[in-house]
């Protein structure tokens, strides 16, 4: 472990070609704080969650989780630094370390997870792959899709999905894979393909994009279960627990009924025992992760808690309209189920 | 110990034979060492990592499929099978980009020189517009602005109702043999054969006797006629499908994907402006007497450029032109810009991803184009030893 350590520096030559330049082994946290940034991976454009508004300010959901990391680190939820990626880039990026968290609606997968080095750490969306087409074609179901082309981001679950799914069925399709979101949509739009497959969410999102999203609607059945959340690099327990808890903060908040409006009113005054735990008036949760002890009052304080930036990323207040479903609290119907601070 | 010119015995370190080869040993030794560490050093990385190693993906299911692929393959396949598919993909595009870029490329080269003021201006401006345009855009252009802007299937151009043109591409239809057509290959290589033997033939009966046959034009009756008179005396056993819109597409023919249209297309007017200049440079480096002698003697202006100005040119052409096609074949990764299935776009994208190898498959990819270029390079040098100027 010392012959590594000590010839990093020394020959980056080495370093350049196994592609890992300034990965370090531990202590992400440290790396952050003494950059004064975090380093943060997103789509390279994909309303909702992660595309550059008409001032070029990021925003979105998975922008947003970042922002929250960064608000419980420094207490600033600017302090961010955002790398688009596309979704074959996503991976490498992490694990050289160009990227402290991957936070770019990526699926958590056994492969992912256990043989690229990575770890997952919470689930920010729950979302499923649908497709979408022409309402001139009259489809009501994914049987009326034999002999249809198929526009499919590269390097994406949902090729594998395709995959597993169509042939099985005896359903003949064709593929047409393109690099980025926008690219599959544009084919969908110039008629390339018949059909354009993602992740529902990235669906509504798309629909956006085109001439006439009218004319368009997503089929209803969904072929897969799509899991979307940050990823981190394995071998630091430490920023795993930051990432991690930052959104279980933000889900635990709006369980309680902690928004950016009420919360100094609940810190100053808690109604009971667990605000007053999670918003560090109580114990020294924020201690145990390494982080200011009003890390959760930060977090909610810059970016909301995650109902509310929900709404306005991709749910009600926003272009996309997406409805809380599967991601609603699971005292609501929805399967979103946070871990209890105390 | 060896000895000084006059006999007396001096120091090793003083010996320059030994010096050299001490250092060249030495610097070697370095390389090797510079090397191991590098290896060590990235297996060490990546073990602690916990990220997986090794070529044991290959002989894994791939699980996703592939708009264009020469040989069977489905999701079932293998991660190998993706690199065999993305290889071909790949060899495919540079080798129909290196045929057009050359025909273009000479035509433009020898037009650029016509002694008609339009056909050389023309030949001019081709050269200088597409010459510094980025091949990128070049290719986007091609893709978005042209092709993308063809109809949609159910509205097709189409020709005589067998070929069709739409967005997705040009579907033509695509021959089936039937039993007894395996004769016809034969006679086509019969003809071919025949036709080499009669160019020798020819050759000897020139240098004998000062008569040329007609050998293009017997040549081509022998390739041509030999092969069609052995399919019609069989019956003509081949069957053609004719591609009929059913659904969402087309079924039946063969479809030639827009991606690979586009890609080609950019591929070879762009190359082709580079090999114009040097095939322009190659015929003016022929000394004017060359010319002038010719004329002298009388031979027409297409025998004087045939035989007497190109194989001289070809000297100069040739180490360029192995340049352009070792370039036509890197840029042809370009692909992954507009989808195209190429080697890069396959393997070292989808499957990279899927499998998160990067090592292991941008080794792999590295290794497969540095192999293509030496063998491209070879081959053009020995044609290039072929037509240098034997001295005597």
């Amino acid at each position: 472990m010392l012959y590594k350590n000590k010839f990093i520096v020394a020959v980056p030559a080495a370093l350049l070609l196994s592609g890992f330049a300034t990965a370090s082994q531990a202590a992400t946290l440290d790396d952050v704080k003494e950059r004064g940034n975090l380093n943060c991976g997103v789509n390279v454009g994909l309303a909702g969650f992660s595309a550059p508004d008409a001032d070029g300010n990021w925003q979105g959901l998975d922008v947003e989780t970042c922002r929250g990391i960064a608000s419980a680190i420094f207490g600033d939820p600017d302090n961010v630094v955002f790398t688009p990626l596309t979704a074959k880039e996503r991976f490498t990026a992490l694990q050289s370390g160009e990227i402290d968290v991957l936070s770019r609606n990526t699926t958590w997968t056994a492969t992912r997870d256990n043989s690229l080095g990575l770890n997952f750490t919470a689930t920010t969306f729950y979302d499923g792959q649908g497709f979408m087409v022409s309402k001139d074609l009259n489809i009501e179901s994914l049987e009326g899709l034999n002999g249809a082309s198929i526009c499919i981001q590269s390097g994406t679950t949902h090729e594998l999905n395709l995959a597993d799914y169509f042939p099985s069925r005896d359903i003949e399709i064709k593929t047409v894979t393109f690099d980025t979101p926008d690219q599959t949509a544009q084919g969908f739009a110039h008629g390339r393909c018949d059909v354009l497959t993602s992740d529902t969410s990235q669906l509504s999102a798309l629909r956006l994009q085109l001439p006439e999203p009218d004319s368009v609607e997503i089929l209803e059945t969904l072929i897969s279960k799509e899991p979307l959340g940050p990823v981190v690099r394995q071998g630091d327990d430490q920023w795993l627990d930051i990432v991690q808890w930052t959104i279980f903060a933000m889900v635990n908040a709006e369980e309680m009924g902690v928004n950016s409006d009420n919360v100094d009113e609940m810190r100053d005054n808690p109604p009971n025992p667990g605000v007053a735990r999670l918003l560090g008036k109580d114990g020294n949760y924020g201690e145990q992760l390494g982080l200011p002890n009003d890390w959760a009052y930060n977090i909610i304080k810059n970016v909301g808690n995650y109902g509310e930036v929900f709404a306005t990323t991709v749910g009600e207040d926003s272009p996309l309209k997406i409805q809380r479903g599967m991601n609603a609290l699971w005292n609501e119907g929805g399967i979103l189920y946070a871990p209890p601070i105390r | 110990m060896s000895r000084s010119p006059s006999g007396d015995r001096v120091a090793l370190w003083r010996n320059p034979t030994f010096r050299a080869l001490l250092l060249q040993g030495v610097l070697l030794a370095a390389l090797v060492a510079l090397i191991a560490f590098i290896v060590g050093n990235t297996m060490a990385n990546l073990e602690a990592r916990g990220i997986t190693t090794g070529f044991g993906f290959l002989d894994e299911r791939a699980g996703f499929s592939i708009p264009q692929t020469l040989i069977e393959f489905s999701g079932d396949s293998t991660y190998g099978r993706t690199f065999l598919v993305g290889l071909l993909n790949t060899l495919l595009v540079s080798a129909m980009g290196i045929v057009a870029a050359t025909i273009i490329g000479f035509a433009v080269g020898i037009a650029r020189l016509s002694p008609n003021w339009l056909l050389a201006r023309l030949a001019g401006a081709y050269v200088e517009i597409f010459r510094n345009i980025p091949l990128l855009v070049q290719i986007l252009f091609w893709y978005f602005a042209v092709l993308q802007a063809l109809p949609s299937p159910r509205d097709s151009l189409s020709l005589m109702e067998v070929v069709f043109i739409n967005v997705r591409g040009l579907v033509i239809p695509d021959p089936q043999p039937l039993s007894g057509f395996a004769a016809t290959p034969w006679a086509l290589l019969v003809g071919i054969v025949a036709a080499i033997a009669l160019g020798i033939y020819a050759k000897r009966r020139q240098a004998r006797t000062g008569q040329a046959l007609p050998i293009y034009w017997l040549g081509a009756g022998l390739i041509i006629g030999t092969p069609l008179a052995v399919f019609l005396l069989t019956g003509a056993p081949l069957e053609w499908s004719i591609p009929e819109l059913k659904g969402f597409n087309f079924s039946g023919g063969v479809t030639v994907i827009p991606e690979l249209a586009a890609l080609w297309l950019a591929l070879s007017i762009y190359t082709a402006s580079f090999i114009a200049e040097i095939v322009r440079s190659g015929i003016l480096s022929v000394p004017s007497g060359q010319v002038e002698a010719s004329r002298a003697l009388s031979l027409p202006e297409a025998i004087t450029l045939r035989k007497v100005v190109i194989p001289q040119a070809m000297r100069v052409i040739v180490p360029q032109l192995t340049s352009q096609y070792l370039n036509l074949i890197k840029n042809s990764s370009l692909a992954t810009a507009i989808g195209y299935p190429d080697l890069v776009a396959v393997f070292a994208g989808t499957t990279l991803n899927q499998t998160g190898q990067a090592i292991e498959i941008v080794a792999m990819t590295m290794a497969v184009y540095l192999t293509i270029s030496l063998i491209v390079s070879a081959l053009m040098n020995m044609y290039n030893a072929r037509t240098l100027l034997k001295e005597r």
